[in-house]
Order: structure tokens, then C-alpha cells, then sequence
């Protein structure tokens, strides 16, 4: 049994530079967004799952440092 | 253009044809083996997206020799794109928009000489190949970057810009870079001539669109520029009489470690490396592995070295690119592991200190190396391997990649000499590791 989930074409992204290793988006994903040993985000590069979509953007404006982004890329 | 220039035979020399044993090239000596660069012409900003140098450099495969390899031409047509040199908008319609080409000889890669080889030796063919490179994205100023300890190719680049007395369409200047191992990465060079510190930005805007004082930049290696100076003058065909199919040309290497005679060569693409190493008077002992690529490159064992040819596809199974054209042998007396260890630290120092991935799992990853070498590994190859696969493309600049790739490479090809320092602590070599070049400290410096 298979049950594909629908998936959006927006994407994950970390700024590096700007994470600070606060955690929040992995309280509130933690579908899409494991931690390091050291706190900061693992982001797969997998589009985010329909369902998921909404979650996500909060995580997003949930970032005290504004380092969680959300990319559309247009399928290769 | 009046002055005709015969094309060279398909051989080698090129870069380094008529190279001065001591000191630079001068103007008139370089004109004599060269020959005038040609003014590829046309009002600059209107032609400019289809300037036939261009065109010329994408028929000839250029890559660049930055250690990246992208091709040369689709990043001049960027810029020439994002200046607007293809739009039939008046250049008064997008003023401050116009593009800034950037010589990039950082050279931070510790082992790697030949890009400031080629500014003390050769100056005018890189300052031919950025003037020809401005003409043809529709830029009017060129910046050559060059690290503040080099002191010989900044004077040297100096003395010919004096030389050349403003006959070029180009101003040229000169930026005293800070020495730092991510200084030579793109965004970190276009940040530190912007006024910022040298560290790398997170992408994007990448430099083509938005680079130095937010202008079109175009960021080129000075052997890549060189390249495009002889391009300019034989054309695309003459350039691929030399090298493979996917990797025209000739490349410039810097062979140290183990070898007779260290230095600079230029080597065609695809030529075995057996043969370069018979060319600078061979090993000095029994080969036990080759560093390729530079301290971003791969390890690769010497039981492979008949089959080593030096271009990317020929390396790529195993596991290694050329890169910065940095080739180091390791004899049997040295101790791979210890070497590793002892450059990742030092890799591990050189983070910018901006993304937490790096700064946290290169220092880790040395510890466990330095472990692994003591004989008191942590965790084992299990932690490596891991912390390896954690570190990877979780940095705003490739250094953490480099470094994983690096120790990877480690892991695979000194496995047995890693399992016998975990058995028996460290060996006789470990002391005495010195083969990989390391900058003198140079901590508390400006960044």
C-alpha cells in the first residue's frame, strides 16, 4: 500500500549564517526538520508535503532570526 | 586588426611559453611571444551578450580554474545579461548597473602555487585575458585580488599595470586581500570589496547579478583569464588541440610532496600523471598516495597511480577532480592519517566562523581524526562517518563540502593505517607529518 502524498513545489531552506540554533522549527515540523547534535536544523531537500504546507509557514515566521525560508523551484 | 599573429603549434608550452626563469615577463617581451591582444571591437554595451569573444570562449570549453570548473562563458554571459549589455536600454537608462570584473588570485588553497606564479611571471597575460573579459561583458573597471602575504605578484602586478600606462579600455586596481582560506570564495570576495569583511554571504543574490557595489560581477581565476588571453588571440580551435573532449586545454598544476622537483607545471588535460612526476625528475621514494584537488580534493592510493590521467572524468572514479591543479605525493614514510589530521584542524580554524554546521562539525571532525592517529579513537569510524554526512551542504560556502570530501577520501583510501593506529597508538611518521603545506599561524590576523 502506497499513499502518495501530495506534495507542493515549495522547499525548505536554512540561511546558515542567520541560524542561530534556537530549535523552534523543529518543534513545530518535526515532519521535515530533525536537529544536529549542536541544534541546528537538518532540512531535507524534498518538497514540503501538501498537508504540511501551512505548519511550515508558521516555522517560518516562527524564526526568531528569520533563518527558515521557503523556496518554490519549478520542477526539473 | 593589423598585427598578425601566427597560431603556435598545438604543444606545449602555453601559459608558460617563454616564461622568465626569474622575475616577470615584461610588456615588450610578452607582445613579442604574443603578439598584440585583439580588440574584439563593437560599441561595448550594445554587442556586448553576443560579443564573439564570448562566443569564441564557449566553442573552446573553457572551465574555470578556480577550482569550481564551471564553464567560463555562460558566467560571462551572466554578466553581460545582468549589466543590460544585451538590452537595447541606453546605458544612461540603468546607470551604476554596468559590470565589474574581479581577479581572483586569493590562492588560499595552502599548497597551491600557480596562480601566483603566473601574476609574478606572467602578468600581462592576465591582465590581457581580464581587459579582453571587461571588453566583452561591458565592463570598465577590473579588480586583481591578491592575498596580502604575496607580496612579489602584487608588486609584480603593480609594475605592469604602470607597464601597460593606461592603453587599456580598463582601469585596473589592485585589493590587498586578507589571508584567509575562505577569502578567495566568491561571495566573500565580493563582500570584502564592497567594503564588508571577507567572509562568504549567503547566496543569493549570486555575484553576476548583484556583486561589488551591486553591480554585475564577473569573478575569474587568473589562469583562467590567462586562458582567455590566448583564446582571444589563436581561437577556440587551436585551444582544443590540447587536452579531452569534456576538458580542452592545457591547466596549470602545483606537484610538491615526495617529488624531485616541486613547482609549477602546465600539463594538458588528460595527461597521465605518471608522466608528469617522470617530468619533475620523479619520486623520491615508494608512493603511497596522491592528494588531488587540493585540501577540497580526494586522496586517491598510489596502486592506482599508472591509471592516473589528470582530468575530471579520467579521476572521477576515484572519487577525484583536479580542482585547483594542486597534485601532492605522499611516500611510504609518511603517515596519511597524521597529515589529514593535522590539516583538517587547520581547516577546522579557517571556518568563517558564520554557520554553525561548520564551526561545530570541522572542529569535531578533527578531534576525531586527531583521536583516530593518537590511537584513542572516539567513537570510531562510526562518529567520522557520520559527522562527515551531517557537515555536507550546511555551510553559505562550500568550505565544510571541501573538508568532508577531503577526510572521506582519508577514511577510504588509509583505512589500514588507521586501524593499525587504533591497535597500536601512533606511529613514527605521526611526529614528523610535514608533507601538506600549512600557512605559518596566522591567528588574530585581520579577517
Amino acid at each position: 500500500m502506497s499513499r502518495h502524498a501530495a506534495l507542493t513545489r515549495e522547499h525548505l531552506r536554512v540561511n546558515p549564517i542567520a541560524c542561530e540554533a534556537h530549535g523552534m522549527c523543529a518543534e513545530l515540523l518535526p515532519e521535515q526538520i530533525a536537529l544536529d547534535e549542536w541544534g541546528y536544523p537538518l532540512v531535507g531537500d524534498e518538497p514540503v508535503a501538501f498537508e504540511l504546507l501551512e505548519l511550515a509557514r508558521q516555522a517560518v515566521r516562527a524564526c526568531p532570526t528569520r533563518a527558515l525560508l521557503l523556496e518554490r523551484r519549478e520542477t526539473r | 586588426m593589423s598585427v598578425a599573429v601566427s597560431a603556435p603549434s598545438a604543444t606545449l608550452p602555453r601559459l608558460l611559453d617563454g616564461v622568465p626563469a626569474e622575475g616577470a615577463m615584461t610588456l615588450d617581451v610578452h607582445l613579442a611571444v604574443h603578439g598584440v591582444a585583439p580588440w574584439v571591437g563593437g560599441s561595448r554595451r550594445a554587442s556586448a551578450a553576443r560579443s564573439p569573444m564570448i562566443d569564441e570562449v564557449a566553442r573552446a570549453g573553457l572551465c574555470g580554474r578556480g577550482g569550481g570548473g564551471f564553464p567560463t562563458a555562460i558566467k560571462m554571459r551572466a554578466v553581460a545579461d545582468a549589466g543590460g549589455a544585451g538590452s537595447r536600454a541606453p546605458s544612461w537608462w540603468a546607470p551604476g548597473r554596468r559590470p565589474i570584473v574581479v581577479v581572483n588570485a586569493a590562492e588560499g588553497e595552502p599548497a597551491s602555487l600557480k596562480d601566483r606564479t603566473l601574476l609574478e611571471a606572467l602578468p600581462h597575460l592576465v591582465l590581457d585575458g581580464a581587459a579582453l573579459s571587461a571588453e566583452a561583458v561591458g565592463a570598465d573597471e577590473a579588480i586583481v585580488c591578491v592575498c596580502s602575504l604575496s607580496v612579489d605578484a602584487q608588486e609584480s602586478v603593480e609594475r605592469a599595470i604602470v607597464e601597460r600606462g593606461g592603453q587599456d579600455r580598463v582601469r585596473f586596481s589592485i585589493a590587498d586581500l586578507p589571508a584567509r582560506y575562505v577569502a578567495g570564495q566568491e561571495s566573500a570576495l565580493v563582500r570584502f570589496l564592497s567594503g564588508g569583511p571577507a567572509l562568504p554571504i549567503f547566496t543569493p543574490p549570486m555575484p553576476f547579478e548583484r556583486g561589488v557595489r551591486q553591480r554585475p560581477t564577473l569573478v575569474n581565476n587568473p589562469e583562467t583569464l590567462a586562458h582567455v588571453a590566448l583564446i582571444a588571440r589563436y581561437g577556440a580551435g587551436w585551444f582544443r588541440q590540447l587536452g579531452t573532449a569534456s576538458q580542452p586545454g592545457s591547466a596549470l598544476v602545483t606537484l610538491g610532496g615526495a617529488v624531485a622537483g616541486p613547482g609549477v607545471y602546465e600539463i594538458e588535460h588528460g595527461a597521465s600523471l605518471a608522466s608528469l612526476i617522470d617530468a619533475a625528475g620523479g619520486a623520491t621514494e615508494e608512493l603511497r598516495a596522491v592528494l588531488i584537488g587540493g585540501y577540497a580534493g580526494a586522496w586517491v592510493d598510489a596502486r592506482h597511480l599508472p591509471a592516473l590521467a589528470l582530468a575530471d572524468e579520467q579521476l572521477a572514479p576515484y572519487g577525484a577532480r583536479l580542482g585547483t591543479g594542486v597534485v601532492v605525493l605522499l611516500g611510504e614514510s609518511g603517515c596519511g592519517p597524521a597529515e589529514t589530521a593535522r590539516v583538517t584542524r587547520w581547516l577546522a580554524r579557517e571556518s568563517a566562523g558564520q554557520c554553525g554546521p561548520c564551526v561545530h562539525g570541522l572542529g569535531a571532525i578533527a578531534t576525531c581524526l586527531e583521536g583516530a592517529v593518537a590511537g584513542v579513537p572516539e567513537g570510531g569510524s562510526q562518529r567520522i562517518a557520520h559527522l562527515l554526512s551531517i557537515v555536507s551542504r550546511r555551510g553559505a560556502c562550500s568550505h565544510p563540502d571541501g573538508t568532508a570530501r577531503f577526510v572521506e577520501s582519508a577514511v577510504e583510501v588509509f583505512a589500514e593505517e588507521l586501524a593499525e593506529h587504533a591497535r597500536n597508538g601512533p606511529c613514527l611518521a605521526c611526529a614528523t607529518a610535514n608533507m601538506l603545506p600549512l600557512p605559518a599561524s596566522r591567528r588574530g590576523g585581520p579577517r
